[in-house]
């Protein structure tokens, strides 16, 4: 058993940055080495590159359906049973699938990824807007406002903490899950992590602290774009 | 909720189907008991002597081990069923991944053995040019075994059969641009995709030598999943692909799959060993590894392919097609 875990962890996450900065020797390579700085950046930006489409394709197919069904109140049972069955989703028996249908490459994984983001995106989105106090909507409304202004200026601004905590579940859904990106012609971190041949035990970790960072900082600039578009009267008072 | 509640039921009926099975193959092998009484009738060794049940075997509990592609998981199942016919108590975990899991899985003692390609030991393990790999297996075995030993491993004498990377593509392909021999892609690589398993990329017994040792360039490499490999063929996706020599589909689709000869030798060709501790030898007693050597005696390259063209091609559970190829070959039964 102890052989499996690793030994000082210390001397483990050591090996996994020296690995991040200085391209290191491997087994199999036969004297070419790997890893190091230039790589990890390269797949970075590859991991990002296929999130933001991936999330970008969900935003487009899911919010509108979201907020639609929220708006009219309609179909409440299917919204919230598509979000929960959504996380049940075998992403890798997807990216399989989708690889051998459809073909290999950016797209295909964005859109298998995209799969990902679809249900919390648009549960989040249905309850938001559905449970937005009606008194307000009737209010709007005795205001003249036509639905798509109630949407926009009422109904939407009440449910961005909902809103936005759905994408931003779908976000790290999708960025942790493209480490899988390899496995269908599009090389992500996920590469460190796969192919631990290639890279050992350091590039591992190291793909594994690469993305948990992503994630991380992903999640950081949401929170921002959040409290930006968060109105001011649903903003917890400072004093 | 009620999904809750069915997947647990799904999780309760998975475990009661596996605890039935493993009743069953109790069953099954305290019945050979009766059966195998004839302790001469293996000695000649050769295939098709059956596997005498010793039970004396029965407080030692193996785990059988083995990478995650279909062809180690049949010689999982195969070396798994044998053992258990000898008397042992047997588990699986067929499932291990690449060899650098399954390495450490057997050193940390999680499981008891698994088989190994020699030329994949000696490069990956011991790191061994692909050119330093010798070509006879005896030979290869007697290097690893020594190097394996060194790290408190050890392992059994080689299979039959060999088994090695190798250039694939479709017959009508290699006919229109005339390819033999890795060679003969000078010139028409540029114009070719490659497609690999993602490690293959960098591995010198691979894109890596194919670049290197042949100086080939090739349109792209896109890396996909290693069961992919002849689906990006099918689907006119590679040109070429990166297949195993004992792949079933080369031997049932002769007109539609060929291989490029490899001239430069950049793909070491393996025979399996099996790949235990010495602790385990200890343990298990002489039947441990005259079991083995045994019934690794009939796997020779047309009995794996067909082994694995059924579980590939014809989709039938690698353990049935394990379990009827020990009885058709008198293993057992």
């Amino acid at each position: 058993m102890s052989a499996l875990l690793p030994q000082p962890l210390l001397a483990s996450i050591e090996g996994a940055f020296e690995f991040i900065f200085t391209p290191q020797y491997s087994n199999v390579t036969g004297g070419k080495k790997v890893g190091g700085i230039d790589q990890v950046i390269e797949l970075t930006i590859n991991q990002l590159e296929v999130t933001v489409y991936a999330l970008a394709i969900a935003l487009v197919v899911a919010l509108p359906i979201g907020l639609y069904l929220g708006h009219r109140h309609r179909f409440e049972a299917l919204a919230i049973a598509f979000g929960t069955a959504g996380r049940g989703i075998p992403e890798l028996a997807l990216i399989a699938f989708m690889a051998a249908a459809i073909g290999v490459g950016l797209l295909n994984v964005a859109i298998a990824l995209a799969v990902l983001g679809i249900p919390p995106i648009l549960t989040n989105a249905f309850v938001g807007i559905h449970q937005v106090d009606r008194s307000a909507v009737d209010a709007a409304r005795g205001m003249g406002m036509t639905e798509s202004e109630i949407l926009r200026k009422v109904e939407i601004p009440l449910a961005i903490p909902t809103l936005m905590s759905g994408i931003r579940g779908a976000t790290i859904a999708i960025v942790a899950t493209a480490t899988i990106a390899p496995l269908a012609g599009y090389l992500t971190l996920g590469d460190f992590i796969i192919n631990e041949n290639v890279y050992g035990e350091n590039g591992v970790l190291a793909g594994a602290i690469l993305v948990a960072l992503l994630a991380l900082a992903l999640e950081l600039v949401l929170a921002g774009v959040q409290r930006l578009l968060t109105s001011p009267g649903l903003k917890p008072r400072t004093e | 909720m009620r999904t809750k509640t069915t997947r647990l039921r799904l999780a309760l009926a998975a475990l009661l189907a596996l605890a039935l099975a493993l009743g069953v193959s109790a069953c099954g092998s305290s019945d050979d008991d009766t059966t195998g009484a004839d302790t001469t009738a293996s000695e000649g060794g050769g295939a098709g002597g059956a596997i005498v049940t010793n039970p004396e075997n029965e407080g030692v509990t193996l785990t059988v081990g083995s990478k995650n592609f279909t062809e180690q998981i049949v010689l999982g199942e195969v070396y798994a069923q044998a053992l258990e016919a000898a008397g042992y108590k047997v588990k699986k975990d067929l499932n291990l991944g690449s060899e650098t899991v399954a390495r450490k899985t057997l050193k940390a003692g999680q499981i008891s053995g698994y088989p190994e390609y020699v030329s994949t030991a000696l490069t990956s393990f011991f790191g061994a040019e692909p050119e330093e790999v010798p070509a006879d297996a005896t030979e290869a075995y007697e290097e690893a075994k020594a190097e394996f030993e060194k790290e408190d491993l050890t392992a059994f004498p080689p299979t039959p059969f060999a088994s090695a990377n190798a250039v694939g593509l479709l017959k009508k392909t290699a006919e229109e641009k005339n390819l033999k021999t890795i060679s003969d892609l000078e010139g028409v690589s540029e114009e070719l995709t490659l497609y690999g398993s993602p490690e293959c990329r960098q591995r010198i017994d691979c894109l890596a030598g194919l670049e290197e040792l042949y100086g080939l360039k090739f349109k792209k490499f896109t890396p996909v999943d290693i069961g992919l490999r002849y689906t990006v063929l099918d689907n006119g996706q590679a040109d070429l692909s990166i297949l195993f020599t004992t792949d079933p589909q080369l031997a049932a689709q002769k007109d539609k799959y060929v291989i490029l000869e490899d001239d430069k030798q950049v793909f070491p060709a393996g025979n399996v060993i099996w790949v235990t501790t010495p602790k385990v030898v200890e343990d298990a007693g002489p039947d441990y590894e005259k079991t083995i050597l045994e019934v690794q005696e009939g796997l020779t390259l047309p009995v794996v392919q067909e082994l694995g063209a059924r579980v590939e091609l014809e989709k039938e559970p690698a353990a049935k097609v394990a379990g009827e190829y020990l009885e058709a070959a008198g293993y057992t039964g």
